[in-house]
C-alpha cells in the first residue's frame, strides 16, 4: 500500500524528535514492522532513500524489523501464530481469531548524532 | 479542528519543522565541559506508530461527529463500483428525513461533487493529487469549511482504491465497501484487508447478474471468511432492487434526538 505516505509520516516524526531531543543527524533508523501490518517492508527499503533525501536522515541506515504474527482463538481460547490477519484458527478452524501481536508498524529508535 | 498542525491558523506553517542547523547546545546536567564526545552518536528511543498522526486527527474527527450526533460513512471501492451513484440515489430517497452533506474524494475533478451538489446537498470536493487515500487531517478541514449541520448523515466517499484506504481511520463511524458484480466474486480474498475493515458491504449493480459471472453466494463466504461480523446486502443503484434495505439501515442508525 501506500509506503511512501508512511514514509513521508517517518521523516516528520524525525524532524518532531529532531527538535525534542535536539540532534541534527540520523544515521539509522530501526522500524518495527508486523507480518500482520499490510505493509510490504521491501516497498519501504525500496522508497526509504528517496524520501530521506534532503531530510536530516538523508543516507541514514534503514533495518527493518519483522514481528510476526499471533493471534487468540475466541472460540478455543489457544495462542495460535499468524500468517496474515483474516485466517482461520490452525487448531479449531473459528474464523474469530483476535490479532495481539503482529499489526504494529512504529519507528523502534534511531542513532542520531 | 487542527490544534495540533495548527494550518488554519494564519502566518502559522504546518508543523514541517526545520532540520536544527545551529544545534542547540543544552547544559542540563552538570557535566563540567568536556566536549570531547559531542559528536558521538547515541540512541534515542521513539516507538511510534507510523499512522499515529492519522489516527490523532482521527480521534478529534470522530470526538467531533459524536459531540454533534453526526452519523458518518466512509465508502471505499474500486474505481466505478458505483459509490457516486449509490450517493445520489441515497440523498433522493432521504434528503427530506435529515440534512446529509458528502465529502467527495478523488485525485482529479470535481465531477463527482458536481453530481451531488445537483441533488441539492452540500459536497466538497478533496484532489488528493499523488496520493491514493483521503487522511484524517483533510477530512477535519473538509468538516470546518463545509459547516455540517447537527444530527445528519455524512457521507465520506473515498479515493476509488480497494488497497490503503483500508488502513486510514477518518473518524468515521463504519466503512461501507462497495462491490459490483461485474468486478468478480472474488475480491473479498484478493483485498482482505479493505473487507477486513468494513462492517457493512453492498453488493452493487445486481441488475446485472443475468449478464456476468458473478456467484453472490461464493462472494459471500469469501467476505465472512476475512471478517466473520461483516454485514451484507445487496441492491441496484440505476434500477432501485433492494435500495430500501440500505436507506432504512442508514435512516436508522441517524438518530435524531440530539443527544447533547
Ligand atoms: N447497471 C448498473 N450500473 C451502475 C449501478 N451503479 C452504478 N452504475 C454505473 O457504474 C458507473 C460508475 O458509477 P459511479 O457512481 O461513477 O462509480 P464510483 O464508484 O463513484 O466511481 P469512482 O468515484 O470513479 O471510483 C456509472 O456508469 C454508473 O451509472 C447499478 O446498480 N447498476
Ligand atoms: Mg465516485
Ligand atoms: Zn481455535
Ligand atoms: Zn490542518
Ligand atoms: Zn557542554
Ligand atoms: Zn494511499
Amino acid at each position: 500500500m501506500h509506503e511512501l505516505s508512511l514514509l513521508e509520516n517517518v521523516r516528520e516524526i524525525l524532524e518532531n524528535h529532531a527538535v525534542s531531543q535536539k540532534f541534527s543527524k540520523v544515521t539509522k533508523v530501526t522500524l518495527e514492522i508486523g507480518k500482520l501490518s499490510s505493509v510490504e517492508p521491501e516497498a519501504l527499503r525500496f522508497g526509504f532513500d528517496v524520501v530521506m533525501k534532503g531530510s536530516l536522515a538523508e543516507n541514514a541506515e534503514l533495518i527493518i524489523s519483522d514481528i510476526a504474527g499471533l493471534g487468540v482463538c475466541q472460540q478455543c481460547s489457544l495462542q495460535v501464530e499468524m500468517e496474515t490477519s483474516h485466517e482461520p484458527c490452525s487448531h479449531c478452524g473459528s474464523p474469530f481469531v483476535k490479532v495481539i501481536q503482529g499489526a504494529e508498524m512504529k519507528i523502534k529508535d534511531l542513532i542520531v548524532i | 479542528m487542527c490544534g495540533i498542525c495548527g494550518c488554519s491558523q494564519p502566518g502559522k506553517i504546518n508543523n514541517r519543522l526545520q532540520p536544527v542547523n545551529g544545534r542547540v547546545h543544552q547544559h542540563d546536567n552538570d557535566h563540567g565541559h568536556q566536549h570531547h564526545d559531542h559528536e558521538a552518536e547515541r540512541l534515542v528511543k521513539v516507538e511510534q506508530d507510523l499512522l499515529s498522526k492519522n489516527n490523532t486527527y482521527a480521534e478529534q474527527n470522530r470526538a467531533y461527529f459524536q459531540q454533534h450526533n453526526i452519523f458518518t460513512l466512509n465508502l471505499v471501492s474500486s474505481p466505478g463500483a458505483g459509490k457516486t451513484t449509490l450517493l445520489v440515489e441515497t440523498i433522493k430517497v432521504l434528503k427530506d428525513r435529515f440534512p446529509i452533506a458528502v465529502i467527495e474524494g478523488d485525485q482529479q475533478t470535481e465531477h463527482d461533487a458536481d453530481r451531488i451538489r445537483a441533488t441539492g446537498v452540500p459536497a466538497l470536493q478533496i484532489n488528493t493529487g499523488r496520493a491514493c487515500h483521503l487522511d484524517a487531517h483533510g477530512i477535519g478541514h473538509a468538516i470546518m469549511e463545509l459547516g455540517i449541520k447537527a444530527n445528519s448523515l455524512l457521507a465520506i466517499e473515498n479515493v476509488g482504491n480497494l488497497v490503503c484506504p483500508s488502513s486510514f481511520d477518518l473518524g468515521e463511524a463504519h466503512k461501507v465497501v462497495v462491490l459490483s458484480v461485474t468486478e468478480g466474486d472474488d475480491k473479498p480474498l484478493k483485498y482482505p484487508d479493505m473487507f477486513h475493515a468494513a462492517d457493512l458491504m453492498l453488493i452493487n449493480k445486481t441488475d446485472l447478474l443475468p449478464y456476468v459471472d458473478f456467484d453472490v453466494e461464493r462472494c459471500i463466504n469469501y467476505a465472512r471468511q476475512v471478517n466473520p461480523d461483516i454485514q451484507i446486502i445487496q441492491l441496484s443503484s440505476t434500477k432501485g432492487d433492494n435500495f430500501s434495505v440500505w436507506t432504512d439501515w442508514l435512516a436508522a442508525h441517524v438518530k435524531l434526538e440530539s443527544h447533547v
